[in-house]
């Protein structure tokens, strides 16, 4: 009588067992994780939604509105003649 | 430091973008460099099948991963501050910058993911071949991911292959491969990579050294450093090579640049290369005092061999590109400037034709505006001298990191030279020095960010458009906070990671 082998499990089943038992036998990687998800979550959830808004997106609703602004910055913003400086300018 | 930074908005939201940048490249370059290394290693062991070379691979392949973790995400804040502090530019510039930076989330994502995890997971459990494979695609995936954002980055110093739209705007790409190939990005990229690699080679000597130093896996350490030493020393002249490369290119394209590098206020002939000298921090383009303190070495004809391949050119100075010199063909920002203020005033006034219906004067206007807006930037500044970068900075980081590149491939060399002999474990001066050579390596990789950054002020895309248009009309108190939030989160995870590191080089690789 011969010894049959298992059948070799699905292609999605071994992938699905590589990650979780990798997962399992992580050491420093734990630490890691928890650290890559607290930083996710103050980036996304802390700074990102408190503290950096888009700027063009939540003031405007229309691409061409957030068009006319900008051109606006552009056309408003240069100064009158040009002036060589003899005096102190920057550092 | 920070009493003397004006407090207006756009200086706030510089330095918000200069330290997380910088932070950011404390954990980037030792991923690009370290990852090849790590391939070697385990190629070797692929091949030898020792189980020494094993668990040398996965110590190092740990270390690897401890900064990819903790630098994972860091470059998505710079997206943020683009959103909120940058909204001009971040508008402006769109149309370039989706394309190669959705490229880097697709190959970043699909081939560091993917293969990530076959890398760490799969010691025993995929074929040797194929762990290999992952190792390797790893390496590539990384550097490959790298490539976007240069490309980005070099088209905001050379921006080619666009076409400014006036209804919209914005930026829009006309010829991908010129912004992607275009020699400016291609020296970006080499030079970035090849640094990174021998930043990587000196973390595994810095490493290594340490341990030598205190008797500890010995065997491993001497191994690694033969592999990294070789590696670094390819690195470090390549990067030399490249590194003139680049020069060569802003030469070309930012000639401001290189005369902030070398202090050059005059123009010259066989224009000399400074190789020792202390710049005068007080000098402005229009004064007569001089550009150095007391004594300085200029190595004669260098700079001109540098800028234009040869030694009898004319390279441009400081005072030229402000005031413009019509005996070499320089257009000053004086010259520039009425030029731009003519971009400006066309675009305006098209703007206003557009607005009214008028089409054929919008025609007139727009051709107007066609003529000029290679200049439209220079519009915008208020005086001819705001063209020049902050000159101290820029000459100090390049000097620091043309010394540290030259030193470098010496230390390869050293670390070779008494490796080969049999020699190193009683060379305690050198491993000594090599302790540190990690630190050095970095020291030179930040400055030259700096040297790339600060050198192209005042320009946040080259010559079309100043960093005081490309902010957000803010004010700077929000910028403030969030300047000081970074300061304290980065801090956190720069101590995380040294803490979670060194323990683990103090664990040593594993026995068993």
């Amino acid at each position: 009588m011969t010894e049959q082998n298992p059948p070799r499990p699905w292609l999605v089943t071994r992938i699905y067992r590589f990650y979780r038992d990798g997962f399992r036998q992580m050491t420093v990687g734990r630490t890691l994780w928890k650290i890559i998800f607290i930083k996710l979550f103050i980036m996304f959830a802390v700074l990102k939604f408190f503290f950096f808004p888009d700027f063009l997106a939540t003031q405007f609703t229309t691409d061409a509105q957030r068009a006319d602004y900008v051109i606006e910055q552009l056309t408003q913003s240069a100064p009158g003649s040009v002036q060589p400086s003899k005096e102190k300018t920057h550092d | 430091m920070i009493e003397n930074l004006d407090l207006g908005m756009v200086n706030w939201a510089r330095a918000q973008f200069a330290l997380t940048a910088m932070y950011h490249w404390l954990f980037v370059p030792l991923t690009l460099g370290i990852s090849w290394i790590i391939a070697f290693f385990h190629t070797i062991y692929v091949r030898t099948g020792s189980e020494e070379w094993k668990r040398l691979t996965k110590f190092w392949m740990k270390l690897f991963g401890i900064n990819f973790a903790i630098g994972v995400a860091t470059g998505i804040i710079m997206e943020f501050e683009f959103g909120t502090n940058w909204s001009n530019y971040s508008w402006m510039v769109g149309d370039i910058f989706g394309a190669p930076l959705a490229i880097e989330g697709i190959v970043a994502f699909f081939l560091e993911a993917t293969f990530f995890a076959v890398m760490f997971f799969g010691w025993n459990r995929v074929s040797k071949g194929f762990h290999l494979f992952a190792t390797w695609m790893v390496a590539a995936g990384s550097n490959l991911s790298a490539v976007w954002i240069l490309v980005a980055n070099a088209w905001m110093q050379y921006p080619v292959g666009q076409a400014f739209n006036p209804d919209t705007a914005r930026f829009e790409m006309q010829n991908f491969f010129e912004v992607a190939f275009s020699p400016y990005a291609v020296n970006k990229f080499t030079h970035a990579t090849s640094s990174s690699m021998m930043l990587g080679a000196f973390f595994v000597i810095s490493i290594s050294s340490w341990y030598l130093l205190r008797g500890r896996h010995v065997l491993m350490a001497k191994r690694s450093i033969v592999v990294a030493a070789c590696l670094g020393l390819v690195a470090s002249i390549f990067t030399i090579f490249n590194g003139d490369e680049s020069a060569y290119e802003i030469a070309q394209v930012q000639p401001m640049k290189l005369a902030a590098f070398e202090g050059l206020y005059e123009g010259q002939t066989n224009a000399g290369l400074v190789a020792f000298g202390v710049i005068n921090r007080d000098k402005k383009v229009y004064d007569t005092q001089p550009a150095f303190h007391g004594f300085n070495i200029h190595i004669p004809g260098l700079l001109s061999l540098m800028a234009n391949r040869s030694f009898n050119s004319f390279v441009p100075g400081m005072k030229d590109l402000v005031y413009g010199n019509a005996e070499h063909d320089v257009l000053g920002a004086v010259q520039k400037m009425e030029l731009g203020r003519k971009a400006v005033a066309s675009l305006d006034a098209y703007r206003q034709a557009k607005k009214a219906g008028d089409a054929a004067a919008a025609e007139v206007q727009l051709a107007a505006f066609d003529e000029h807006k290679e200049f439209l930037g220079y519009g915008y500044l208020n005086k001819p001298e705001e063209a020049v970068p902050p000159v101290a900075l820029s000459f100090n980081a390049f000097h620091v990191m043309v010394f540290l590149g030259t030193l470098f491939p010496l230390i390869f060399i050293g670390y070779l030279y008494f490796s080969y002999k049999g020699t190193l474990e009683r060379k305690k001066w050198l491993l000594g020095l090599g302790t540190i050579t990690y630190i050095l390596g970095m020291i030179a990789s930040q400055a030259g960010w700096i040297v790339a950054e600060v050198g192209r002020q005042p320009w946040s895309i080259q010559g079309l458009l100043p960093v005081t248009i490309a902010r957000t009309n803010l004010t700077s108190g929000t910028v403030q906070t969030t300047f000081f939030l970074f300061l304290v989160l980065f801090t956190l995870l720069l101590i995380a990671e040294i803490s979670i590191m060194v323990k683990q080089i103090n664990i040593g690789p594993e026995e068993n």
